[in-house]
């Protein structure tokens, strides 16, 4: 258990100094419908996890759970191996940003800021000043006696992680932390805030719907799908190697087509054309599956104008612009479409091409 | 904005508000001329009077320990009601707002039944007590704020209410998660938040206790407040010092007024919804019993005042003199109401009134909720003011007002005699409501897409077709709402009824006073009864009404 509230973030060595934050086989029930089921996982020192799920998939339930305002019907949340799953939400010392950042309307930035100094009797000359350190470190000196109601979405959101920040937080929860900004701000917000998380170094712990956000920020991925957990890992290992058709699904870029495992190789027929394809399995996967399925991503297909004996031929439904290169849509047969990447814009809609694999490998999925 | 389309805006507001300049204005300008008829004299004569000195004094005492007792009720029941689950929580819910369903007239009688000398509770209390005399007298400053508090808490439940469902439940989270505890987040988060709410019904409580006149009326005993001090004034013919008092108590709800709004100056948020927080479980089982045994207190306290004044309706006049409760029962009282002309009288009187006065203010109201909300131009903002005026003004000033205006035939002043006729009453009841009915059709009419309009114009509608098929339908349920609560006030009415109305068109309270000081305590309360019945048949056919076009 803690100590008294005051006291809360003084363990033996000061600065991230908390340990592991760790759910251990946690799950939480309302009513008849399971949430989260059964959910294990670990974020180190220093790391950027990231709860990545579509609505409904139990991510924020998760997330509330590890700072209490749920409390799982089984399973332990774990501080340093300390057991904190009883802890209240106001002794737990974690600095929490909420999706709308709730922020106190009635009182103005600083103030905001310092709540969690004045909860824990901070003297105000102390609070205000630590307040307006932490305001400058999020780039908002200067923006203390604003009222809320003036500051911008972004603005808002870096008050709120000052203001999670400022109590020197033994852990950090953010819920949807870039959803509401808009998509310049956003992406200058991914790199922001992983160097601000970097620098705390406590365990941080962030729930978004979008896996592009969690390939930017998170060191590691948690994918959760109706409450329970199916992957988790590096965004390279999601990537590279799902250990399901449902990740490869949610991680997308890319089709997912029915194989015959043979291996180290995979055959896939499109239209009676029949390619053998590298591939790679996941860490821990049968060396057979009885079905299989191969992604086939983008770049890892190549496009040519001239018919080919061993290439899956089709029709150029959709012609893109992506910055460096053209993203074709090839309707293929059989009633497969691809995305096919391609230096050369020549090709046009409706053109007839065909489509023949690269070297590889292929991510190869169980169903 | 075309010139024309200002000119048509003109053009339609210019009768409303040369009525409400007329009935409203007018009026109350004519009450403060009257006051400096000869100069300061009358000013002088009202600070020389130690009777209109503590008048004041009174007046300003109880209106702010009615809003310190209604807040002490209304504030705690609604926390107890909006967060937490126990049993008889339901039941409790369903009578919080019960006292605000009697006029209030039957709910002064109705205490009287019950706490006053003669009174069941103080009765049943000096019998279990064995005492020789009543425990306690119903009279005086603790009376009348014992009987505003009852009646008046429910707007700060209401209000406190609303706030708690809109409170953004992530606020309170995010404050515990910072490291507040129960009482920080209370003191710090919750109470602040709720400020608009608390200090808006406290507003409303000021008000109407500082107006209110049914109570210091009946317990006052020689207790004078400004309100019971003017009908005096009057009925002494001392007709400039009525002006000056009458002067004094809007000029003092006007000071209430811009207190109240500059104390709540600072707020600049709203608090959005975002999904209440539920309701929590009380734990320990002990807080639990005493919970659910206040909580029934709570609704015997609510619902006896109803109880007692059904009862009472049917007890024989006269014959309860010293027992607990009345010993003769009969139908009697019911009787004579439907059969004697000269007690059927009020009843149509009252009807006829409250209905009157409805339809105008549905369609002075209309139009002017119209030209507010959707018209651009530049009369906006008197319009605004003058049909919030009434508001501000104490009914006994605006009473008062018309007595001193509507007195004699005099077209070069605009005076038309109407004092001693049938209409002063349904004009008095108009000009009350016009603020009820014009913000509720302004909330309505604010909720519709003002881009309708256009879009009716240009699909080549009328602008009489535009009113009928678009605009009307949208300011419908403000329509009816507010209607409903005009009618319902106005067939109740007592404090501007009291210092206007003549023997013909006598109202139901009028009548229910007179009873009363006949000591016919039977027929006062089957008046009373039927007064409650009433209200509850317009509210049942409001809704069908509601129901049959939604």
């Amino acid at each position: 258990m803690t100590a008294a509230p005051r006291a809360r973030n003084e363990g033996p060595d000061e600065k991230g100094g908390s340990g592991a934050l760790a759910l251990n086989g946690v799950t939480r029930r309302f009513g008849v419908f399971t949430a989260v089921d059964n959910v294990s996982f670990e974020v180190g020192p220093g790391e950027l996890l990231a709860l990545v799920g579509a609505s409904g998939s139990g991510k924020t339930t998760t997330l509330r759970m590890a700072a209490g305002y749920e409390t799982p019907d089984a399973g332990t949340v774990t501080l340093g191996g300390k057991d904190i799953t009883s802890v209240p939400p106001e002794r737990r010392g974690f600095g929490m940003v909420f999706q709308h950042y709730a922020l106190f309307p009635h009182m103005p930035v600083e103030n905001n800021v310092a709540f969690g100094l004045e909860a824990r009797g901070v003297s105000k000359t102390e609070r205000l000043e630590k307040a307006r350190a932490a305001l400058a470190n999020v780039g908002l000196e200067g923006a203390g006696s604003r009222p809320i109601q003036s500051l911008s979405g972004g603005e808002q959101q870096r008050v709120a992680l000052a203001r999670a920040l400022v109590i020197e937080p033994r852990a950090l929860l953010l819920d949807e932390p870039l959803s509401n900004l808009d998509p310049t701000l956003r992406h200058a917000m991914r790199d922001d805030l992983r160097a601000l998380l970097r620098r705390v170094g406590v365990p941080a712990l962030f729930v978004t719907h979008d896996q592009e956000d969690a390939f930017a920020v998170a060191d590691r991925i948690a994918l959760l799908k109706k409450g329970k957990l199916l992957q988790v890992g590096t965004p390279e290992e999601l990537y590279n190697a799902p250990i399901s058709r449902e990740v490869a699904a949610f991680i997308g870029r890319g089709r997912i087509v029915p194989a015959i495992d043979k291996g180290n190789t995979a055959t896939v027929t499109i239209g009676g054309v029949a390619r053998d394809l590298n591939v790679t399995r996941p860490k821990g996967a049968p060396s057979h599956v009885e079905t299989a399925f191969v992604v086939l991503r983008p770049d890892a297909l190549e496009l040519s104008r001239s018919p080919g004996v061993l290439a899956w031929r089709g029709r150029i439904t959709n012609r893109r612009f992506a910055g460096g290169l053209i993203v074709y849509r090839v309707q293929l047969a059989d009633g497969v479409s691809v995305d096919v990447e391609s230096q050369s814009g020549e090709a046009r809609e409706d053109d007839n091409v065909s489509v023949s694999p690269l070297k590889g490998p292929f991510p190869l999925v169980p169903a | 904005m075309k010139a024309s389309s200002r000119r048509q805006s003109w053009l339609i507001a210019l009768p409303v508000i040369v009525l409400l300049l007329w009935t409203v204005v007018y009026p109350n300008a004519a009450v403060i001329a009257g006051s400096f008829e000869n100069g300061l004299g009358h000013w002088r004569e009202f600070a020389a009077s130690p009777a209109d000195r503590e008048a004041l004094w009174t007046s300003l005492v109880i209106s702010v320990a009615s809003v310190f007792a209604s807040l002490a009720i209304g504030v705690p029941l609604a926390f107890l009601l909006g967060r937490f689950e126990f049993p008889g929580r339901r039941l409790l819910r369903a009578v919080a707002t019960l006292p605000a369903a009697l006029p209030p007239l039957v709910g002064v009688i109705a205490f009287l039944f019950l706490y006053g000398e003669s009174g069941l509770v103080t009765r049943v209390v000096q019998r279990v007590l064995g005492m020789a005399e009543a425990p306690w007298r119903l009279k005086g400053v603790g009376a009348i704020v014992f009987v505003h508090a009852y009646t008046m808490y429910v707007y700060v439940f209401l209000f406190v209410s609303a706030g708690l469902e809109r409170f953004d439940a992530t606020l309170d989270e995010a404050a515990s998660g910072l490291g507040a505890n129960t009482w920080q987040r209370l003191r710090r988060v919750t109470l602040p938040l709720l400020m608009p709410a608390v200090a808006g019904s406290a507003l409303l409580v000021f008000m109407n206790a500082l107006g209110s006149f049914s109570a210091p009326y009946v317990f006052g005993g020689g207790l004078r407040v400004l309100s019971t001090q003017i009908l005096a004034s009057k009925t002494n013919g001392a007709m400039g010092l009525a002006y000056v008092e009458t002067t004094v108590l809007a000029l003092s709800a006007v000071a209430g007024l811009v207190l109240f709004r500059w104390l709540d100056r600072k707020r600049r948020y709203t608090l959005a919804s975002k999904g209440g927080r539920s309701r929590r479980t009380i734990g320990s089982r002990r807080i639990q019993i005493l919970t659910t045994v206040a909580s029934a207190v709570i609704v015997v306290a609510l619902v006896l005042p109803h109880l007692m004044v059904i009862l009472v309706s049917f007890a024989r006049d006269g014959a309860w003199t010293t027992q607990v409760l009345p010993p003769e029962y009969t139908f009697e009282n019911y009787r004579r109401l439907f059969s004697e002309s000269e007690l059927w009288k009020p009843i149509t009187n009252s009807v006829s009134m409250a209905l009157i006065a409805t339809a105008a203010n549905l369609v002075v109201c209309f139009i002017a909720g119209y030209l507010i909300v959707l018209r651009k131009f530049g009369g906006r903002g008197l319009l605004e003011l003058l049909v919030a005026l009434p508001w501000a003004i104490p009914a006994t000033a605006i009473a008062l007002g018309l007595a001193a205006t509507f007195n004699r035939n005099d077209l070069l002043t605009g005076r038309v005699l109407l004092v001693g006729t049938f209409w002063i009453l349904p004009l008095a009841y108009f000009i009350r409501d016009i603020p009820l009915v014009a913000s509720a059709v302004e909330s309505s009419l604010r909720q519709m897409d003002a881009s309708l309009e256009d879009a009716a114009r240009g699909l080549g509608a009328s602008w009489m077709m535009t009113m009928r098929r678009v605009i009307l339908p949208a300011a419908r349920p403000g329509l009816v709402a507010g209607g409903l609560l005009a009618a319902v006030t106005a067939v109740g009415e007592f404090v501007a009824s009291v210092v206007l109305y003549t023997h013909s068109n006598r109202p139901i309270s009028m009548e229910i006073l007179a009873q009363l000081r006949a000591l016919a305590f039977g027929t006062a309360a089957a008046y009373s009864v039927l007064l409650i019945f009433l209200v509850l048949l317009m509210t049942l056919a409001a809704r069908s009404f509601e129901e049959r076009l939604a």
